[in-house]
């Protein structure tokens, strides 16, 4: 391919890269710098409410922002180096509670108890999802092929649903009046409340994010394994390899970089796990960092958002995808560089 | 709020919506952006009659509604809002102050429905609601149990019907997050609690405040585990279904009792006072309303117009249509059994207080309901809890400007 046929199909999407991705990045970067205020000033303010009789009115003293001439917040933008990081990492309570011995006090920290989360589920579930997608990439490349493509339709199933839908369903499924929760109540006698306690939820959490992401691994597998070379596994036969040494010595090596790049989304997609969290309504038990991130977003009744601890925020979770993803992508890189000679 | 109310529109009254046509033809396009619950609908209805109207009911509004409001032109004319969300146009100057327009097409309004910020009229009140106490009165009279007034009394009675067998007594909405933190705004001023010292910073780690989170947390023993995923919407699912005997609920979700489409308790679900914290307090609870406000950045005539409509969305005979869609503020609202909870708490002496929306009050709402699972699931003693408040809250308003 030429130079330009090459730019003329990467332009456009190196052009909205920049603009969607690049821009946004750089804009969220800068602001996790800089706190913007509105200007306030101390107002006596009288307020009605009404009651059933007649109105009760309260005098007080208010914080209101100031508007100028045109009737626009007068705001102030102050750069404030890593206050909003350290507004978000608690560092100091972090020292506190090393010094003291209480290590469990750093996990009631938001950042931190996030961070506990969102660590163990992404490196939990990636050797999850990686085993059950190959199971069923083996399985259905073992299996007579007229029920190949039924197999993978319903394998593929979990994929397709939306995983807010998803996590939302087996919330009804299995909260305290949920089918399943009452199924399970009526089978066992036992009152059942999955959404009470953080292990019982986290539980759900790893099975719903394995059910929804291992069909993934199953397609890019189970293509893998098309092009596994015949001969080499027919001389392993003849030499007397079982089935466990040829998975073992020729799939497994063949499919290697297939298992790199599911780790590699895998890894930048559930590190960002938040639908579960949302649909689970986990927030007392478990939180994630992206959760925290939009936590800080959402503005409250009186308006008020935390956009420099949001961009903080955002900011971390993205040094934590860049620390997970230097190992892979290293081996990719050498692996490519390998390949080249 | 109105989001937890707005889930509230499962009350299908709507039915009996009055058609009645509107005294004038409007001319000028006007929109409306608010909640979605029956109210709002009755309210939308009766407007739409007059012509060129068209009503946004949306769960969301409250995000929406500020970004909208300061576009120029505002990108709705008419805005639906409540007592808590009135805060942020009121802040930003976004809304128009509506004496003249009350002057001029006032006439049918109750003195008791213009809300005065500073003298001015700025909204016009439709409805009011609180939480206060629903329970089962059969139940409660076959256990020969007296109406609860006080939170003391709610649990003896609950710790009596589970004697009897009610494996749940008790219904709360506490889920984590927004709900939660309003059972302490509830509770804590109950307890005699004031949340803010003069200088904007937050006094919550006081007796009241222990208080007010053990009373709280004594909840627990009688309501659902999963009591901290437990929205309006589940409690009042559960007095529906027969599995609760009282909750401390939204006076907009009586009508739901009642229906009987969704409810196995029909007529058996009454209303009281909401229960006293302490002795010779006010009720644990905090009064709200829902209104309309106009636009600023819109022309004298639209805003006529869309003053006019509201007026007509306001009417007697919507109310007379609607009548058990809500606690009605507007002129022919006939009190029902189910809204005697509600008066009786508004008009306890003394009164609980209005929900207190202020910019710092949002923070310290957003606080509480980070904060106080912990302390509700165990992880974290209620002097921690109160002192994590304290410093969330802080860390906060700092952000916002609001403490030095």
């Amino acid at each position: 391919m030429n130079k330009k046929t090459f730019a003329a199909f990467v332009g456009p999407s190196v052009f909205m890269m920049f603009i969607f991705i690049a821009l946004p990045l750089v804009s969220v970067f800068f602001e996790s710098f800089k706190i913007t205020q509105p200007i306030v000033e101390q107002q006596e303010v009288e307020t009605c409410t009404p009651g059933f009789i007649g109105q009760t009115c309260v005098t007080e003293v208010k914080t209101v922002p100031v508007l100028d001439e045109n009737g626009k917040t007068v705001t102030q933008t102050e750069w404030v180096g890593l206050q909003s990081y350290r507004n978000v990492l608690q560092l100091d309570k972090v020292g506190d509670a090393i010094s003291s011995g209480n290590w469990g006090d750093i996990l009631q920290i938001d950042f931190w108890k996030a961070l506990r989360f969102t660590l163990m589920f992404t490196l939990l579930t990636l050797p999850l999802v990686l085993v059950v997608g190959l199971s069923l990439a083996l399985a259905v490349n073992n299996a007579v092929r007229a029920v190949r493509g039924p197999v993978i339709f319903i394998s593929l199933l979990p994929f397709i649903i939306t995983p807010v839908i998803g996590s939302l369903a087996i919330y009804w499924l299995f909260v305290g009046d949920g089918i399943l929760t009452s199924l399970l109540e009526r089978w066992t006698q036992t009152n059942i409340s999955m959404f009470a306690q953080a292990w019982t939820i986290e539980l759900l959490m790893y099975f719903f994010r394995v059910w929804n992401n291992a069909p993934f691994a199953f397609v890019i597998f189970y293509a893998g394994l098309q092009t596994v070379n015949m001969d080499t596994l027919e001389s392993a036969v003849i030499d007397g390899a079982s089935r466990w040494e040829r998975l073992r010595h020729v799939i497994i090596p063949h499919l290697m970089p297939l298992i790199i790049f599911i780790s590699i989304i895998h890894l930048m997609d559930v590190y960002r796990v938040f639908e579960e969290i949302v649909g689970f309504r986990s927030q007392a038990h478990v939180i994630s960092l992206q959760w925290l991130t939009y936590d800080f977003l959402v503005p409250d009744d009186a308006g008020n958002r935390a956009i420099s601890r949001a961009s903080a925020s955002a900011m971390l979770t993205m040094i934590g995808i860049v620390i997970l993803l230097i190992w892979p992508l290293r081996r990719t890189w050498l692996d490519h560089k390998g390949g080249a000679h | 709020m109105l989001k937890k109310l707005a889930l509230a529109g499962v009350v299908s009254l709507m039915g009996t919506t009055a058609w009645s046509a509107c005294a004038f033809e409007n001319q000028t396009e006007v929109k409306m952006l608010s909640a979605g619950f029956e109210a709002w609908k009755a309210v939308a209805d009766a407007m739409s009659e007059c012509g060129n109207v068209q009503a946004e009911l949306d769960q969301e509004f409250r995000t929406k509604q500020p970004a909208a409001f300061e576009a120029n032109p505002s990108l709705y004319h008419i805005g639906g809002v409540s007592n808590g969300t009135l805060t942020p146009l009121l802040n930003a100057g976004t809304i128009r102050p509506l004496d003249d327009l009350v002057e001029k097409y006032g006439q049918n309004l109750q003195p008791n429905q213009l809300i005065r910020i500073d003298g001015k009229i700025m909204a016009i009140a439709m409805m009011v609601n609180t939480q206060h106490l629903m329970y089962r009165e059969d139940l409660l009279a076959e256990n020969g149990i007296e109406v609860p007034t006080t939170w003391d009394e709610v649990y003896a009675a609950a710790a009596k019907l589970k004697e009897a067998g009610i494996e749940v007594p008790l219904g709360a909405t506490m889920k984590s997050g927004w709900n939660l933190a309003q059972e302490f705004v509830n509770m804590y001023p109950g307890h005699g609690g004031t949340f803010f010292a003069d200088d904007n910073s937050a006094v919550v780690n006081n007796e009241a405040g222990m208080a007010a989170l053990e009373t709280m947390k004594a909840a627990l023993d009688y309501t659902d585990p999963e009591v901290l995923v437990s929205d309006s919407t589940y409690v009042q699912q559960q007095f529906q279904q027969g599995k609760i005997a009282m909750a401390n609920l939204w006076a907009s979700r009586g009508g739901a009792m009642n229906d009987e489409a969704e409810s196995q308790v029909v007529g058996k679900v009454k209303s009281a006072s909401a229960p006293l914290a302490m002795d010779g307090g006010a009720p644990a609870t905090t009064l709200w309303w829902d209104g309309i406000v106009i636009a600023a950045n819109i022309s004298d005539e639209e805003a006529d117009a869309a003053f006019r409509v509201a007026m007509e969305g306001l009417d007697e005979e919507m109310v007379k249509g609607a009548n058990d869609a809500a606690i009605w503020l507007v002129k022919g609202y006939e009190p029902t059994e189910m809204a005697q909870g509600a008066i009786a708490t508004a008009t306890a002496n003394p009164a609980p207080p209005a929900y207190p929306s202020t910019v710092r009050m949002g923070l310290m709402h957003t606080a509480l309901g980070n904060e106080l699972p912990a302390y509700l699931t165990g992880e974290r003693d209620a002097a921690a809890t109160l002192a994590a408040i304290e410093e969330a809250y802080s860390t906060s308003a700092k952000e916002a400007g609001i403490l030095e």
